[in-house]
């Protein structure tokens, strides 16, 4: 049996240690600890002490996978996905514990990593692969097929500087579709670029498994969680807290994340849906990619939603509506005409990316409409989901701005002595 | 075919001396001439003038410093032959040490994307950045041979030994890059201090000077700094004077010392670049 272990993971256990900040709350103070800080370090250095706390990132996590297993890693902010795939990419160190890997590894923690904006194209293929882990020889005999696969052949002599930022992801993702590792440890947080760009992250990883390589991911899509991987692991304050099959262990997050106890819900689904074509769920994610209904003024929050099965016709547009605390209809965004975004019916998960929210404390609500533009609406799911704007200061000064007394919005000001 | 990426692998915690990994080094060569090629193609992309920048830098110099140092200060009277050459000959392997050393010094923090990112030897940086200067060094002596053709300076047979000199000064500047790009990861301080060791380290070598001027019981003292070995090493191969095998000698074995110390201190802490960058 051990014959087809890929990756054993023994006791491994990581250790951060924190500086202690001293956050001065006026200005004043934060002139003065410009002058009194290299003192207090200083005499901090030479009396030894260390003015930090230890923190313990991943503590005494132990499994294995094996050969042509693709394990999908799971979890809440903070569990240790990502200090897990750094020390399996040899980023960092574990603190104890050791893990043996078998077979050639590629580690993908984001796409083009070390693109350079100087270079071309062409040149940023060579750098990137080999950055990658590829030989010369390799990206030569790929190049054509990386290439054609970015679909960028009239741009590869031009600048990368020079490209969209979609056309740069296009090349990214290309080289690093062009690995061919046995094991693959991969962060799913790169597939959460445009739908197009998901899609084919996806279904590459499809193919991979296909093609018998062991894969590790972490995501924070339960469904494709589901979809792709034989089995998953839940991570939970830096342990292990289950693992087993994709269905049971990404339930049981859903519920633990349900359960308030262990943080407010941010999802939601449909409560006594129509029969016809409809949305049945949606969940509210922070910028990094966990489901929350308390966001902060200048956050980015991603809607996700989800319908029942294919749309009635192509090019549709999803749209929200936004509500204030009195319920009254303060904002409205579409996929179009809005951002001329058109879905077409096979698709059955949106995302709308929005923010930064210039919203003031309080707590708001939306509601969610599937259409054709300018044509009756197929469903139209009112007050979805509420969330809530814990803190709006913008403009970092501690005041904060309330729904309250202040209106719905902070426009971003400046504000001068005149003459 | 062998790849960079090892069949078996085991990740352990740090700590224990892991060695400087030779073997690894060499299977990552690739990856050290990929960012050698980037930082010489980088560094002369959007410049009109282009590799010519490498004469101008020792040339500018050289200028400042005959006027100064050799008419003013005196110190031509010194050197028998052109005192511009004899501060060319110089500040040419002077010019690619100092260059490499604050580009090594920088380098691992200038690269803080790619260490938070993924895995190599973390040593390729540093030496990417010693490496990419060896071009521009190469042709600001390409121009010192124009120079001698000029100043009527034939080449003898002690030129034969002039690799040994340029290899000796990429060991020292391996040995405090590597120190000084691990320092900085940790203390950005150390920046600053770079700068000026530099500038000071040029007043400690004899570029400017000749050898002879030390008083004869302090030359071996002298020589501790590495570079005064390896700078009137080149210049006597140059120039087909004879080897000052004294001085070179001290200097080589303190650079052997500096190499060693350097790289030892960098593998200690390299794997916790990542952690702290």
């Amino acid at each position: 049996m051990s014959s087809a272990v890929a990756i054993d993971i023994a006791g491994v256990s990581k250790r951060y240690t924190i500086g202690l900040v001293e956050r001065p709350t006026q200005f004043r103070e934060s002139i003065a600890s410009m002058f009194s800080a290299p003192w207090k370090r200083l005499r901090q250095l030479g009396s030894g002490r260390r003015a930090a706390t230890d923190f313990w990132a991943l503590r005494d996590v132990s499994f294995d996978v094996r050969i042509g297993d693709v394990v999908g890693i799971i979890g809440p902010n903070g569990a240790g996905k990502s200090t897990l795939l750094k020390v399996l990419s040899r980023i960092t160190p574990p603190t104890s514990g050791h893990i043996d890997l078998d077979g050639r590894v590629s580690s993908l923690l984001e796409v083009g990593t070390g693109f350079h904006p100087e270079l071309t194209g062409r040149e940023n293929i060579f750098l990137n692969g080999a950055i990658l882990g590829m030989y010369r020889s390799e990206i030569r005999r790929k190049f054509d097929a990386i290439v054609s696969f970015a679909e960028l052949e009239q741009f590869i002599d031009t600048p990368v500087k020079h490209y969209s930022s979609g056309m740069s992801v296009r090349l990214a993702f290309s080289v690093a579709a062009h690995l061919e590792p046995e094991i693959l440890i991969i962060d799913e947080v790169l597939a959460v670029g445009d739908l197009h760009f998901r899609n084919r992250c996806l279904g590459r990883m499809r193919e991979m498994r296909g093609e018998g390589r062991t894969v590790l991911f972490v995501s924070h899509d339960l469904t494709s969680v589901r979809q792709l991987c034989n089995r998953a692991i839940l991570l939970l304050g830096g342990g292990v807290f289950g693992e087993g099959a994709p269905d049971e262990i990404t339930r049981r997050y859903e519920q633990m994340n349900q359960d308030p106890s262990m943080g407010a819900a941010g999802a939601a689904d449909r409560v006594n849906p129509p029969p016809h074509y409809h949305l049945h769920r949606v969940e509210l994610r922070n910028a990094s990619g966990c489901i929350t209904r308390s966001f902060d003024a200048g956050d980015v929050m991603e809607i996700h939603l989800w319908s029942c099965g294919r749309a009635p016709a192509d090019s549709f547009t999803a749209e929200f509506k936004l509500y204030n605390d009195s319920d009254e209809m303060i904002s409205f965004g579409s996929a179009n005409p809005v951002r001329d975004t058109y879905f077409q019916s096979s698709q059955q998960h949106f995302i709308c990316r929005l923010g930064p929210l210039p919203l003031t404390e309080g707590a708001y609500s939306l509601s969610f409409t599937v259409r054709v533009w300018n044509q009756p609406r197929w469903d139209f799911w009112e007050k979805a989901i509420g969330f809530d704007i814990e803190r709006c200061d913008l403009f970092k000064t501690g005041h904060g701005v309330s729904s309250l007394h202040d209106g719905d919005f902070v426009i971003p000001q400046e504000w001068l002595a005149g003459d | 075919m062998a790849q960079p990426i090892q069949r078996h692998l085991r990740i352990e915690p740090a700590g224990s001396w892991q060695g400087l990994q030779l073997a690894e080094l060499w299977r990552y060569r690739e990856l050290l001439y990929f960012f050698v090629w980037r930082d010489i193609k980088v560094r002369y992309k959007q410049t009109v003038l282009g590799a010519l920048w490498a004469v101008i830098q020792p040339l500018a110099g050289t200028a400042l410093f005959t006027l100064f140092f050799g008419r003013l200060g005196g110190l031509s009277r010194q050197v028998d032959g052109s005192y511009s050459l004899f501060v060319y000959v110089g500040l040419s392997l002077w010019t690619f040490y100092a260059n490499a050393v604050a580009l090594a010094a920088n380098s691992l923090v200038g690269s803080s994307h790619l260490i938070a990112k993924v895995y190599f030897p973390r040593l390729l940086i540093p030496l990417a950045a010693i490496f990419s200067g060896l071009i521009d060094f190469l042709v600001a002596f390409g121009f010192l041979v124009v120079l001698m053709v000029v100043y009527r300076v034939p080449p003898s047979a002690v030129i034969l030994t002039l690799p040994l000199f340029v290899l000796g000064t990429m060991a020292v500047a391996a040995g405090v890059g590597a120190l000084f790009s691990a320092l900085v990861v940790s203390y950005r301080d150390f920046r600053y201090v770079i700068g000026f060791v530099v500038q000071l380290w040029l007043f400690a070598t004899p570029v400017l000077y000749t050898l002879d001027s030390i008083p004869t019981e302090w030359r071996v003292l002298y020589a501790a700094n590495p570079m005064v070995g390896m700078i009137s090493g080149f210049r006597a191969a140059v120039l087909g004077r004879p080897l000052p095998l004294d001085v070179i000698l001290t200097s080589t074995v303190v650079a052997a010392l500096l190499l060693t110390g350097g790289l030892r201190y960098f593998t200690s802490i390299q794997r916790r670049f990542a952690d702290v960058i």
